[in-house]
């Protein structure tokens, strides 16, 4: 490995938001023909180093070389000068535009605008790695995946060689990464250098060539990934010895709670989000939701808590002692007034669980505000809850004047969490609950979610790593495309059964 | 007998100050600014153009009068005052960020009272006895049709009949139109937007083309007040004369659901609603003829309302219309 | 590390309430002494001369001081208006026409039921006339709003237009005598639907009546039920509904509630000072109102300070048109000016500009 070639040097570079140090003095080195997985927890400042390579972001301080001359990143075009290509969590595509409109979209090419030639060479492109992407589909009309495809070709088309991809895999299903994988390796044997940003192990493991590893805004160290393990990886990462293990309680008496029989809910445009579900959560049982991205998880949860208009179908609560009320066509409100207490942790925590501008308090407020006959909020009951969470989950910084959407991720979740535990539900339906948390926080809410379980609550897992699903969930219930594709129990089932659920109707099932 | 051949030509001279409007706040508005300070720059533009146009006059006798001159100076100044008002509203929305409602609300206030209030001085210092100015002879230049048009019959009169501002207004709608469909520079306007954030990040300079695209906007906007006074208004500034033509262009604007082109057409129609009450016969009742002044806007909001409904992801205004953008957003 | 860009802007934590005061204060005093160069250069008077005037225009007299408070009455009551459904994040630019159409249900009462009633239960009938035609104006846009998303502020500025054309065509009706084009004072012997004038002061009532709206709306906005869905709705439609607020009825709720409070502002116009009604009775107060409240934050209390300050300049303004023989209109470019200074200087409250020297220096100091 000594005749490497160094593709980027970074050397000191410190980027400061405010009082937040995201970046202290961080040294890295890139190289060609290798794929460095760039490892830390939420908030280790991973995205923004990154950001300060595709010209996003300015540092405040330090220096970057490529191919050891020192250049000045400005912008994201100059960026694009220097061969950096970066594909972002959030993709950077214009919705009413085609696929070659975006990818041509900011180039200063002599001439004419010439989209037919443009379409030319992305088919080009696409032939030589293999990807799949019609030139001119809308943005609006295409998958996650397909997205993530322009992106990809964009970068190629502005001619990158140095591609960086920030946590690629959230969105995909286990096919789709392996596609990916197959794609970047393709790349990496063209010569080309590539970072990914991720905090999934088993994907470092399994892709990358070599770790480098930050730990709040510190460069603590990088290696050859077939020198390490995951749990030295975690160690670093966390800076403490960390234990992987997720906890399974036996299930505490478990008695049906919700009966979902035959629901069908078709979206605004007409399309079958979910077609003839059914299924039985239990008291004291975690059921785990697994299934690709946008296969009727959402509608699932949301027909629960009554926000989703449903075609058909009936969903039941039932009560300790054996008496059903019918949950489908009731507002959350009415849900609420017939004294059934359902919890939901949405997957959009500011954009739908809570208020960004507002602070704690008033954000608890959204659940109790309408307490009492006054026309007058009550704000002392939701600031004592307030103060709860703060203390018992360790939310950071302790203060309930705080407007949430200066917390970090986590901090975020668990002010969310709390708030949906502090209404003692009977029903507790979560989405993508650990999704962008790290290490630790991750940890607290498995055992937020444990510990109602314990307590009898019928809870409703979705999740998107299956790693975890598997460890976490009493029973599995796999959604492929808008239908059930079989329920299996959680100990003892595998990734590569549920995998293959989450693709083919029923695949490896044995129900 | 409706008398078309008299009504077109009079909806078409009405509807060229919107037109300039309506390309003017489409440009502006494809970058993602809504400037609602558009009443108050067509103001700036007509009473610029005015003030150019009365310093030439009054420098040289109506005999020396040099045709390229007498138009080239009012419209140089025209532009330019309706270019630093766009300016202005850039340096307040794009680099300072400052709300765009707001801020265009305060640039119609100030562009109407610049209009007014230099009107008002030119007209005390022509001492003229009716509270208005005449520059006839500038206006005679900017009206000058072709002279074909007389001896063509009908076809002259609803085709030929116009000052060279109104073919302009229509090239330079089409042009527009062209610009935003079909080449790199429209492309990137409406890349920025939809999305700065995404057109930043593809090298996209997003402030040069907001101040680009609105400066342009704010400057076509104007020669739609020079239109109207120099060719409409026969040369004649009397203040508030304008009227509410700014907020009617605008309003254009989602009437063609932001496309130029369209607004060729729509525009006269607009305008044939705007002057509908004086064809209309409705014989002593003068009372009725205000509820017909109601009309474009009543039909605007009715296209507002179908657009609305029909909800086609097309006919969506920009998606970051209104927002001001900073790159560290976080 | 020369080829660093020149400046960098960043956002500011939050400033104290007093830091960004002083800094919307020095931007007012850089604003009058822009005006000053202005105004010296038009009429080449001493600036001194012409803030005297100003104040002069404001305060000079027993009789325009009260005018001055009567003007912010109605302006800060057409912000009170407005100012819940900002909050919502409803563009209410059709404040203008809220107040026509409430001006005109007053005058209608006044001249169709003017003696036929009891003067106490005309000015209940005309209270309610004005509330429920500004409830409806308002209600109109929210309604399709709430439905399928239509732009409301593009929708209630064209209801100003209406609102305009239905006033100059009543006053075309009512026009009194035949052909003056004009409805002139209304009742004028009999007073009947005249406010009352209490105090012996002819605008006391008005202030009075706004001052309590300012406290209500305070209150209303910050500590009930429905000021905390209002601003829910306004920060995120999908967290409102999550919780079960019913995002239509809030928006309907909110924007009649805004077009009622502006029907208000028109009946006080119309039944307690102006005792008349034209097209321009408004007198562009619902788009003034817009900068109020905005400049306030959307706060009522402060809204105060800000309508005072707005409608100061205006009359000083005019002050000095007619004291240095200049046009009316002067008075706008003055407001236009100050306007903008305020406008930018929210900018230095919200980011912070670090120039590479200052930057590096303070780097070196750390």
């Amino acid at each position: 490995m000594d005749n490497k070639i160094a593709a980027v040097k970074m050397r000191n570079i410190t980027k400061t938001f405010g009082t937040v140090v995201a970046n202290d003095r961080v040294w890295l080195d890139i190289y060609k023909g290798e794929i460095l997985a760039l490892l830390g927890e939420n908030g280790s400042g991973k995205t923004t180093l990154m950001n300060m390579l595709s010209g996003i972001y300015f540092p405040d301080e330090g220096q970057i070389f490529i191919d050891d001359k020192e250049v000045v990143i400005r912008s994201p075009k100059d960026a694009y000068r220097y061969g950096i290509g970066m594909i972002h969590q959030h993709f950077k595509l214009v919705d009413v535009l085609t696929a070659t409109e975006n990818i041509v979209l900011g180039l200063k090419e002599k001439g004419r605008l010439n989209l037919e030639a443009a379409r030319k060479k992305v088919r080009e492109i696409c032939d030589a790695y293999g990807f799949d992407v019609d030139p001119d589909q809308k943005i609006y009309d295409m998958s996650v995946s397909q997205k993530q495809t322009v992106e990809i070709v964009k970068a190629l088309y502005r001619g990158a060689d140095i591609l960086i991809l920030d946590e690629p895999t959230a969105v995909l299903t286990p096919q789709e990464t392996q596609k990916l994988f197959a794609v970047l390796r393709n790349m990496r044997d063209d010569g080309k250098a590539i970072v990914i940003i991720t905090h999934k192990m088993h994907e470092v493991e399994e892709l990358s060539d070599r770790v480098a590893v930050l730990r709040r805004g510190h460069f603590v160290g990088d290696m050859v990934t077939a020198n390490t393990n995951a749990q030295e990886m975690t160690n670093m990462m966390v800076g403490h010895p960390v234990v992987l293990n997720i906890d399974r309680p036996q299930p505490v008496d478990p008695k049906p709670r919700i009966e979902v029989k035959g629901l069908t809910v078709r979206s605004e445009d007409g399309i079958i989000k979910l077609e003839d579900v059914s299924f039985t959560a239990r008291s004291g049982e975690i059921l785990g939701i697994a299934g690709i991205s946008g296969c009727g998880q959402k509608e699932l949860l949301e027909a629960i808590a009554g926000l989703q208009p449903t075609e058909g179908g009936s969903i039941c609560y039932i009560n300790d002692d054996g008496s059903r009320e019918e949950l489908l066509g009731k507002d959350p409100l009415k849900i609420a007034d017939m004294g059934v207490t359902l919890s939901f942790v949405p997957e959009d925590r500011l954009g739908m669980g809570l208020v960004g501008s507002m602070d704690l308090t008033d954000n608890m407020m959204l659940r109790s505000f309408r307490k009492g006959r006054s026309i007058f909020a009550n704000r002392r009951a939701p600031k004592a809850v307030a103060e709860k969470v703060v203390k018992d989950l360790e939310v950071n910084p302790p203060s309930v004047s705080t407007p949430v959407r200066r917390l970090s991720g986590g901090n975020v979740q668990k002010v969310l969490v709390g708030r949906e535990i502090s209404l003692a539900p009977t029903v507790l339906l979560t989405a993508y609950a650990v999704r962008g948390l790290d290490i630790n926080s991750s940890y607290t809410i498995y055992d937020l979610i444990n510990q109602q379980k314990k307590d009898g609550v019928a809870v409703i897992y979705v999740g998107e790593d299956l790693d975890v699903l598997l460890e976490l969930s009493d029973r599995i219930l796999v959604l492929c495309g808008g239908k059930v594709s079989g329920i299996v129990d959680g100990p003892g089932a595998t990734k590569e059964q549920v995998g293959l659920m989450m693709t083919k109707l029923g695949g490896g099932s044995d129900e | 007998m409706f008398d078309f051949v008299s009504f077109i030509p009079r909806a078409v001279v009405q509807s060229i100050p919107l037109l300039y409007g309506a390309t003017g706040e489409t440009l502006t508005e494809k970058s993602g600014n809504l400037n609602l300070g558009i009443p108050g720059i067509m103001y700036v533009g007509g009473i610029c153009g005015v003030i150019g146009a009365f310093l030439y006059e009054q420098s040289v006798t109506p005999e020396t009068m040099n045709g390229v001159l007498a138009i080239g100076i009012p419209m140089a100044a025209s532009l330019l005052g309706s270019f630093l008002m766009g300016l202005l509203y850039c340096f307040l929305t794009v680099t300072l960020r400052a709300n765009q409602n707001v801020t265009g609300l305060a640039i119609t206030t100030f562009g109407v009272g610049f209009g007014n209030f230099f009107g008002g001085s030119l007209i005390k210092l022509t001492d003229a006895e009716v509270p208005s100015i005449a520059l006839s002879a500038t206006s005679a230049y900017f009206s000058k049709a072709l002279p074909i048009a007389e001896s063509t019959g009908w076809f002259g009169k609803i085709f030929l009949s116009y000052g060279f501002l109104a073919y302009l207004a229509i090239a330079i709608a089409l042009i527009a139109s062209y610009v935003l469909g079909h080449t790199r520079t429209g492309l990137h306007l409406r890349a920025v937007g939809e999305s700065p954030a995404t057109a930043d990040a593809a090298g996209i300079n997003i402030t040069r083309y907001k101040y680009f695209a609105t400066c342009l906007g704010s400057m076509i906007a104007g020669l739609g007040g020079l239109y109207y006074v120099m060719d409409y208004a026969c040369g004649v500034w009397s203040n508030d004369a304008f009227g509410d033509r700014g907020w009617l262009a605008i309003a254009l604007v989602i009437f063609t659901i932001w496309r130029p082109n369209v607004g060729v057409l729509s525009s006269i129609f607009f305008g044939g609603l705007y002057i509908l009450y004086l064809f209309i016969p409705s014989g002593m009742n003068l009372a009725v003829k205000e509820l017909y002044k109601m009309l474009p806007y009543v039909v605007t909001i009715i296209v507002l309302i179908i657009t609305s409904m029909r909800n086609k992801r097309e006919d969506q205004p920009p998606e970051s219309l209104g927002l001001a953008y900073f790159r560290e957003e976080r | 590390m020369n080829k660093q860009p020149l400046f960098h802007i960043s956002k500011r934590k939050a400033l104290k309430w007093y830091q960004s005061w002083t800094i919307r204060g020095v931007a007012i005093i850089l604003a009058l002494l822009l005006c000053a160069v202005v105004t010296t250069a038009m009429t080449g008077e001493n600036p001194l001369e012409v803030y005297k005037s100003i104040w002069e225009g404001a305060f000079g007299t027993l009789r325009k001081t009260w005018i001055l408070m009567q003007n912010i009455a109605i302006l800060l009551c057409v912000s009170l208006a407005v100012t819940p459904a900002f909050k919502m994040r409803f563009w209410n630019i059709g404040g203008e026409g809220q107040v026509l159409v409430g001006g005109l249900a007053t005058a209608a009462c006044m001249i169709l039921l003017g003696d036929k009633l009891p003067g106490w239960l005309l000015i209940v009938i005309m209270t309610l006339a004005a509330i429920v035609a500004g409830g409806i104006w308002g209600a109109i846009p929210a309604i399709f709003k709430a439905k399928w998303k239509t732009n409301e502020t593009l929708f209630t500025l064209m209801m100003n237009y209406v609102a305009i054309q239905l006033v100059a065509f009543f006053v075309i009706v009512w026009e009194v005598p035949k052909g003056a084009g004009k409805i002139g004072i209304i009742n004028q012997t009999t007073e009947a639907g005249w406010l009352p004038v209490i105090g012996g002061q002819k605008y006391l009532l008005n202030i009075l009546i706004v001052a309590i709206l300012t406290v209500a709306m305070y209150v209303y906005l910050k500590y009930s039920k429905h000021g905390y869905e209002i601003s829910v709705v306004g920060e995120s439609e999908r967290t409102a509904r999550y919780v079960g607020i019913k995002v239509d009825k809030v928006i309907i709720r909110t924007m009649i509630l805004s077009g009622a409070l502006c029907g208000v502002a028109g009946l006080l116009l119309v039944g307690g000072t102006d005792h008349t009604i034209t097209t321009t009775s408004a007198n562009g107060r619902g788009f003034t109102a817009v900068l109020v409240s905005w400049l306030a934050k959307f706060n009522p209390i402060v809204m105060i300070l800000t309508s005072f300050l707005l409608e100061f300049l205006g009359r000083g303004a005019s002050e000095i048109s007619t004291t240095f023989g200049l046009n009316h209109a002067f008075g706008d470019i003055l407001t236009g000016i100050i306007l903008f200074f305020i406008i930018g200087s929210e900018f230095f409250i919200t980011y912070q500009v670090h120039f590479r020297r200052a930057a590096r220096k303070e780097a070196e100091n750390v």
